[in-house]
């Protein structure tokens, strides 16, 4: 169990790692919210799941509906992530930003 | 009547998952909330119009696991392009749009939620039947429409 855990939290740590990894060398800010709301996709996943099998180490039912809230928080990212990253974008794109295309010197 | 009974049992398992407190007393609060919330608004969780309910809802969990490998696969892509050395030449953002034949609102709303969550593709707009998309790579802009488009369909379209 301990093992399973661990190996959730660093493979979530990981993505994590990669995200912020990619926020800083990505181009522009178009290709760095890619790697910005990416991260949650995966990692943040990863790692609710890592907290909620933890905390069910000790069987009970009150341990089992903790858990099962700390399962809902991913459900309440996936479908709060997309909606925040695509309207960040948008609004960029109404504002004009200019997004990074081939060829051009890394700002 | 149906749809404000099913309404009711739904809430009343969310309200017991929230609560976790099995006692008389906030036992019957969490009842006495759940039917005013039933009556009240039930129109709200299922529209008059559309597939019934239950084959929507059997329709989202079959496409579940596949939205989650495709996370998985496109994670791994923008991973290995976010660590390679030469990562400028690997990348070319640009904005491109496409056609869906998608027909019912919530079907777009899914398959733009699909495309944001999927690494290397965000969706800007969704006007009328065209789908803006920003895309990371020419790969990751290859695979659209495509298959996510035909599985949400086969989830949430009325045939």
């Amino acid at each position: 169990m301990t093992i399973a855990i661990s190996i959730f939290l660093l493979l979530g740590l990981f993505f994590f790692t990669v995200g912020v990894i990619g926020i800083l060398r990505f181009p522009d800010f178009y290709s760095r919210l890619h790697a910005a709301g990416k991260s949650d996709s995966l990692a943040a996943v990863l790692v609710v799941i890592a907290v909620a099998l933890y905390n069910l180490q000790d069987f009970s039912v009150g341990n089992l509906l903790v858990s099962i809230k700390i399962l809902l928080i991913a459900v309440f990212i996936y479908v709060a992530s997309p909606t925040a990253t695509h309207a960040i974008t948008k609004t960029a794109l109404v504002i004009g930003v200019i997004p990074w295309s081939k060829g051009d010197k890394k700002s | 009547m149906k749809t404000k009974v099913t309404t009711f049992i739904i809430m009343l398992i969310f309200w017991t998952i929230m609560s976790g407190m099995f006692d008389a007393f906030h036992y019957s609060l969490g009842i006495l909330s759940c039917a005013l919330v039933a009556f009240f608004s039930s129109d709200l969780l299922f529209p008059d119009e559309g597939k019934p309910w239950i084959k929507e809802l059997f329709g989202m969990i079959c496409y579940l696991p596949y939205l989650m490998w495709q996370i998985i696969l496109a994670n791994l892509q923008v991973t290995y392009i976010v660590l390679h050395p030469r990562m400028l030449e690997k990348i070319d953002p640009h904005l491109f749009r496409f056609e869906t034949s998608l027909k019912r609102p919530i079907s777009k709303v899914a398959m733009a939620q699909s495309i944001t969550l999927t690494p290397g593709t965000i969706t800007v707009n969704i006007h009328d039947n065209q789908i803006a998309v920003y895309a990371l790579t020419k790969e990751a802009a290859a695979g659209l429409p495509g298959e996510m488009e035909r599985q949400v369909a086969k989830a949430l379209e009325i045939d």
